[in-house]
């Protein structure tokens, strides 16, 4: 080796001088993956949520994140017995986890919305059923965005 | 002052599933953006939002800085009976905007 540091041990200590930065940064400005299952978790309470019966629409890429399509269904018969409660959106990445809840009832006749988000960054959304049997259902979609919301003006 | 778009069918069946489109112009300013002083701009924006068919409650939408500007929904209901779809939008800053339509059910 010369004395010289190889190519090799070069890289390991540099790895390694990453995972240390990696520890001592300071609390990011967006929320965290983890935050999203805290925000989760304070709507379901201790009830499990189980994947499917929801179906959540989203372009998986998007030029501007200011403005982002989306569309949520839950599959229901929407009668008085049985319907869709509410749909709760979330994201990992914005600097709040919660996007919006919508309230609907029998009275809607089916469970579809559709509305535009904000994204800050390239990630993943959760939207989640809330049913009148008080079971939650989930789907999640993933998004890639190129201009993210909150930092560019609109 | 506040500008709202709705788009709701002038008749409909009785029984007959509705598709009900609304728009609102509102910068719903996050509150996470700085000026270019650097100061922190303050929140702005719509919380909630509520449809009522004849005064009862069909749909609602609890809003937060992630909805983009000129909050859109499209969303139904059931034409059950004649009557007005009232609208009412509520935010900060004491913002509150309200706006009805009227459908005929045969």
């Amino acid at each position: 080796m010369n004395g010289e540091t190889s190519r090799r041990e070069f890289l390991a200590g540099a790895a390694a001088g990453l995972g240390l930065g990696a520890i001592i940064t300071v609390r990011p400005a967006h929320a965290t993956p983890q935050e999203m299952q805290e925000a989760i978790r304070k709507i379901v309470g201790s009830a499990p949520v189980t994947k499917g019966r929801v179906k959540l629409e989203l372009p998986p890429l998007s030029e501007n994140g200011n403005t982002v399509p989306l569309t949520v269904s839950v599959e229901s018969a929407m009668t008085p017995a049985e319907h869709v409660r509410a749909i709760h959106v979330f994201t990992e990445l914005n600097p709040q986890p919660e996007v919006v809840t919508f309230r609907l009832g029998p009275r809607a006749g089916r469970a579809r919305v559709s509305t535009r988000i904000r994204l800050a960054n390239t990630q993943t959304v959760t939207a989640i059923g809330e049913l009148s049997d008080g079971s939650f259902w989930s789907a999640t979609a993933a998004v890639v965005v190129t201009l993210a919301a909150c930092l560019e003006d609109a | 002052m506040a500008n709202a778009l709705i788009n709701v069918p002038d008749r409909a069946r009785r029984g007959e599933i509705i598709e009900i489109k609304t728009l609102i112009s509102h910068p719903m300013e996050t509150g996470y953006r700085r000026s270019q002083l650097g100061a922190r701009i303050p929140r702005d924006i719509v919380r909630l939002f509520v449809c009522t068919y004849n005064g009862t409650e069909v749909f609602r939408a609890e809003l937060h800085p992630a909805i983009a500007a000129n909050p859109f929904f499209v969303f139904s209901t059931v034409a059950t009976e004649s009557g007005t779809l009232a609208f009412q939008w509520t935010g900060d800053n004491g913002f509150s905007a309200t706006e009805t339509a009227t459908i005929t059910v045969d």
